[in-house]
């Protein structure tokens, strides 16, 4: 679909979602929408059931990290209109202990991933009819997707031939995680964005924070 | 293993009820991998299904945000390795949405032969343990011969049998060796008497359709709503293939028919694959005439996404810098957030990729259409018998690799 196609889908959208949408917006072909989180149920049940639209499959739900946001969650919404050919996204902000309004009543198929969801996020659905754990191991602590999960763990299992049995026990690395950071301090600080959580200080720009804080408001060197 | 219910009171002129619950799995052969299935059972009938998965688990998604996109291609190996190349597929198209990069005529000619090559892969697989699990054991074997010479196309041309790692954003790794080329044109004309033969085994006997037929029905609704995709939505009736609905590559240049099922049954879908691999043959012919039409680069020139050739990079600095900036740094992938799209075999692949402008992904999320399929076990075996189970699971076409990630 064109960029004007999508705008003109984006807006319909809008003026039908009686203000569940607060903003959308096209980018690399794709539509893509801001919703509030506690009318998702509402939105998306008139996306599928309205004759304009009817976005009747969803095809995915997943969530998506940005540790230094108050609201620190996006749960994205991808959703397929098969008689329009369209898609759309939608995303919702949350928080860690704000639960989103489980979407089941209007997607069945939400129910696993949602579950998905709570295990690798600790997002939670209100009203979901089972929200277990479904991809870590039974008894598994902790939400893996979270930025500030360590990539290695917390628990290595092994088998102990000696109890006959699996035994957890706490990572214990023989050297060190290594993590070899290849971003180039020239392009690297000027691809950092802001609010992302990434910060590359030129190597010597730390030395005048320290020494001369005035310093700091001089236009950077660029490139 | 069963624990029964004793504790229901028998009244006088009832029959005493007991509800078994099994276990079916982790290890079994008919759970084509590690699925553990919970089953309540009442008597034969199952009552409900409660699908345990993750066993195969392995945080791919957690491990590419650790990683540059280029090392990133090789996980996607990993998740259907059935089909490994559609994966690689769907990652390369989104990459080459965020940044903006052309794949070359020729490249997209190899990827589509590369992609029907493992749809296949993967029907043959399907197909013939589907047939497996309803107690036939010749149809496998006959599958696996084809397969072989298939994977040995996969590694003729990447190198490996499954973990291929040919495509990359803006193209295919390598050109194909013109020998190949003419093996896969021999292999293309002998393959549908292979087809043949199978289908003499499997579409008309009656085993196959008493355990086949009116069972695991799928409507159409039902289809929709529980996020079915490819051939799960297919065998339902509903005409949709996103080769076809929403073309990539150069899919739309291409003349092939997508078959759709009427009844939703398992046999349905079985006859959906075997047809689908019909027209795969149709346009694997297409690809290797467009392909001697066709000359020219198979990966983009852009130095900034794709290594120099070897010759190059002999004679030209830049072409060493671009080298060595690719395999250490990697490159930059502007910010944004899209969602890419493949038909795999087995469904819609999707890859939702946020980037933050820096050399890895920010957040990937691989949508796999096994998950959807697999959360419909329970709905679809209640008042089934345990026996067709195995049938259902079995033409659902489900890879751990890519529902556990």
């Amino acid at each position: 679909m064109s960029t004007e196609a999508l705008m003109a889908l984006g807006e319909a959208i809008q003026a039908q979602s009686a203000g569940a949408v607060t903003g959308y917006k096209v980018g690399y072909g794709e539509l893509s929408m801001q919703a509030e989180a506690g009318r998702i149920v509402e939105l998306l049940t008139m996306l599928r059931d309205n004759r304009e639209f009817r976005f009747r499959q969803l095809i995915d739900l997943c969530g998506v990290d940005y540790p230094d946001r108050v609201q620190r969650f996006d749960v994205v919404y991808h959703l397929l209109s098969h008689t329009k050919n369209a898609r759309v996204r939608i995303t919702v902000r949350t928080d860690e202990d704000t639960p989103v309004p489980s979407i089941v009543p209007a997607h069945p198929c939400a129910d696993w991933f949602e579950r998905e969801a709570f295990d690798m996020y600790g997002i939670f659905f209100s009203g979901h009819p089972d929200l277990r754990r479904i991809l870590t191991d039974y008894g598994f602590h902790g939400y893996p997707l979270r930025k500030d999960f360590p990539m290695t763990g917390y628990v290595e299992v092994r088998w102990d031939e000696a109890l006959k049995r699996v035994v957890y026990e706490p990572v214990k690395l023989p050297q060190e995680y290594r993590h070899f950071d290849f971003l180039s301090p020239w392009e690297g600080a000027q691809s950092a964005l802001p609010g992302q959580g990434y910060e590359y200080v030129l190597p010597g720009d730390e030395k005048a924070k320290l020494e001369a804080p005035k310093a700091d408001a001089a236009p950077k060197k660029e490139g | 293993m069963a624990d029964a219910d004793t504790a229901v009171p028998v009244v006088p002129g009832e029959t005493k009820l007991r509800k078994f619950n099994i276990n079916f799995g982790p290890q079994h052969p008919a759970a084509h991998g590690v699925l553990r299935l919970v089953l309540e059972l009442d008597g034969e009938i199952v009552e409900r299904v409660d699908p345990h998965i993750g066993l195969l688990h392995r945080g791919t998604e957690k491990l590419m945000e650790a990683r540059t996109y280029l090392q990133n291609i090789p996980y996607f190996d990993r998740l259907d390795y059935v089909a490994p190349m559609n994966q690689e597929h769907a990652f390369c198209l989104a990459i080459e949405k965020l940044v903006g990069v052309d794949v070359p005529r020729r490249g997209q000619v190899i990827r589509v032969l590369f992609s029907e090559i493992g749809r296949i892969l993967n029907h043959l697989l399907n197909v013939t343990t589907q047939a497996m699990d309803v107690g036939a054991l010749t149809p496998p074997l006959w599958g696996f011969e084809e397969r072989e010479q298939l994977m040995v196309f996969y590694e003729r041309a990447s190198g490996s049998r499954l973990h291929a790692n040919y495509f990359r954003p803006g193209g295919v790794h390598q050109d194909l060796p013109p020998a190949l080329i003419d093996d896969i044109a021999k292999w293309s004309k002998a393959f549908p008497k292979a087809l043949d033969d199978i289908e003499t085994l499997i579409t008309g006997n009656r085993i196959f359709k008493q355990r086949n037929v009116d069972i695991g029905v799928v409507t159409a609704d039902q289809a929709y709503e529980w996020g079915f995709s490819g051939v799960m939505l297919r065998g339902s009736g509903v005409a949709w293939d996103l080769r076809k609905s929403q073309p990539y590559e150069c899919y739309a240049d291409l003349e092939f028919d997508i078959p759709i099922g009427k009844n939703g049954d398992c046999y349905d879908r079985y006859l959906c694959r075997v047809e689908e691999m019909r027209q795969s043959i149709k346009l694997i012919d297409q690809c290797i005439e467009l392909l001697a039409k066709t000359p020219g680069p198979v990966l983009t020139e852009d130095g900034k996404v794709a290594p120099p050739r070897r010759g190059e990079m002999k004679r030209s600095m830049e072409a060493l810098i671009h080298h060595f900036k690719l395999y250490t740094e990697g490159f930059h992938v502007p910010a944004g957030e899209v969602y890419a799209y493949v038909e795999a075999p087995k469904g819609e692949f999707g890859v939702y990729l946020v980037a933050d402008g820096t050399n890895k992904p920010y957040r990937c999320k691989i949508r796999a259409p096994g998950f959807p399929h697999l959360e419909a076990m329970d709905w679809m075996n209640r008042g089934h018998m345990l026996a067709d189970v195995s049938a259902i699971l079995g033409s659902l076409d489900i890879v751990f690799g890519e529902i556990d990630r």
